[in-house]
């Protein structure tokens, strides 16, 4: 990839821990590319819910599998890629939360909440196995 | 730090005050664990204080909703106090902030049940 800034380039266990801790560099990394209070509260939601995902439903906390995170920064875009190695899932098999008989079902909002905090969340079949999650937040014009 | 949970009654409502972070893991489990148990001991108006909690993670949502469902279930009610603008708009987000009655002054939200 041509002038991306790698920030982090991570392979992380598959336990919670690893939940705060890729969260805590990601932020890291994203106080560094420039963002804002509040865009970190929101990227920090997003990648705690992509790793949830991917360390209990992708590679259910199974200690010879990883989660893979690359950070990069590339002219306006800041690109979170957490990668695990799982079983996959189908995006449009996942209910819509939002669907009136679905708001009080305890589960099932990681996803959406991830398309509400970052500008473009794309989700795709890792190869070999498992599941890719694209994260992007586009930073702001200086000012 | 994780979350914190102390209750205390006031007028025959069981008052939460909760401080920290609801989240996958020993936040939302301990809320889970805590609500189980009022309602298994009839404590069913039940007031979460929210206002020392700036981070609710899907999981912690969830507690919220179990939560909400379990002690309506049982004949009761829970309502949420103090919403922090991130808690809020999390629940405006999901929807689920017409669903929850939700109150700003204690006051007003004792006198509610």
């Amino acid at each position: 990839m041509d002038n991306a800034q790698i920030l982090l380039d991570h392979d992380y266990p598959s336990t919670l821990d690893s939940v705060d801790a890729a969260e805590a560099e990601i932020l890291k990394a994203a106080q560094s590319a420039g963002l804002d209070e509040d865009d970190e509260h929101r990227i920090g939601m997003a990648v705690r819910e992509c790793m949830v995902n991917a360390v209990v439903h992708g590679n259910r906390y199974n200690r010879n599998k990883f989660v893979h995170v690359g950070v990069f920064k590339q002219d306006d875009r800041f690109t979170i890629r957490i990668t695990d190695q799982g079983e996959g899932f189908e995006v449009q098999e996942v209910p819509d939360p939002l669907q009136e008989g679905n708001l009080l079902r305890h589960s099932g909002r990681g996803l959406f909440l991830m398309g509400a905090f970052m500008d473009e969340v794309k989700v795709r079949k890792a190869q070999p196995m498992g599941t890719e999650v694209v994260l992007v937040k586009v930073l702001a014009p200086p000012q | 730090m994780s979350v914190k949970l102390n209750t205390r009654e006031v007028g025959g409502v069981t008052v939460v005050d909760v401080e920290g972070r609801i989240t996958l893991g020993e936040g939302s489990s301990a809320l889970r664990d805590l609500i189980k148990d009022l309602v298994s001991k009839g404590q069913i108006k039940v007031l979460l204080n929210l206002s020392e909690v700036n981070y609710i993670d899907s999981s912690g949502i969830g507690e919220l909703v179990s939560g909400f469902t379990n002690v309506a279930n049982a004949g009761g009610a829970m309502k949420l106090l103090g919403l922090t603008k991130r808690v809020k708009d999390l629940l405006q987000i999901t929807k689920l902030y017409t669903v929850f009655d939700v109150h700003e002054e204690e006051k007003h939200a004792l006198a509610s049940f």
